[in-house]
């Protein structure tokens, strides 16, 4: 394996039927790289995760993908409403989420708690009105 | 259980192609996919009664076997072709959610094998 790869993707914010595209691709060149299954599937769950909240939140935004020797590091970066209380949102069932996406599968509150579960490290740097930035890190 | 096995116990419609003799180790039976994605199991089957295509991406993203859609519900030609593209199984069955998940229980598919992360 290189060194250090990176992968860049923009997140279609208007079409939810295409949300999760990028974690697939990820997903897909993770595989190629040879990597445990069981790391490819923890960065691709906390980053389908992350890519579902941007279409639904924030119109969409960007996800950059850095794999190093030991460690992938994921950015999700929106310039959505941003998260007022970001204690509240880690809670278990905790959504903000519209009726209608409940409806295709999504909004249940888990979104958050789940990408902290699969990840070794996640931070939240969010601004009410300009944006939030997820940085999440999977050790292997 | 194979898939064959599945099928035959649940009087389920093959609607992609695949391998038939794959095992299936456990099952997940849920309409809420972040529900899914909290926890991983092993070799699993997905049952669902949601249709649409982010039911293949999050059994995908889990490294499911195959998805059983309840209720004679049945996918797009989208979302086979998205199943096919990750090689995933896909199956529909006449039985309700609640039944299709008892009749696969009571044949050996516990819900158990959880690896979680």
């Amino acid at each position: 394996m290189p060194e250090q790869l990176q992968f860049h993707y923009d997140v279609d914010g208007g079409n939810f039927t295409s949300a999760g595209q990028a974690s697939v691709q990820v997903k897909n060149n993770l595989s190629q790289l040879g990597l445990d299954p069981a790391v490819i599937r923890r960065v691709s769950i906390a980053m389908y995760e992350g890519e579902i909240n941007m279409v639904i939140h924030a119109d969409g935004g960007s996800a950059d993908i850095l794999v190093e020797d030991g460690c992938i590091t994921i950015i999700l970066a929106d310039k959505g409403p941003g998260i007022a209380d970001v204690e509240q949102a880690m809670q278990d069932g905790f959504s903000t989420a519209p009726d209608n996406i409940r409806s295709l599968g999504f909004g249940a509150g888990m979104g958050l708690p789940n990408m902290k579960r699969y990840t070794d490290y996640m931070k939240i740097d969010s601004v009410v009105g300009e944006g939030t930035t997820i940085t999440m890190k999977v050790n292997f | 259980m194979t898939i064959t096995e599945l099928q035959q116990l649940l009087d389920a419609e093959l609607l992609t192609g695949g391998d038939t003799n794959t095992r299936i180790l456990s099952a997940c039976g849920s309409d809420m996919m972040s529900d899914v994605l909290a926890y991983v199991k092993n070799r699993a089957v997905l049952l669902t009664g949601l249709v649409n295509p982010q039911v293949i991406r999050t059994a995908h993203m889990m490294d499911m076997v195959a998805i059983v859609f309840v209720r004679n519900k049945k996918p797009t030609a989208d979302m086979i072709a998205l199943a096919e593209q990750s090689n995933m199984i896909i199956l529909s069955t006449p039985k309700r959610m609640y039944e299709a998940c008892g009749v696969l229980y009571v044949n050996g598919l516990k819900g158990d094998g959880e690896l979680n992360a």
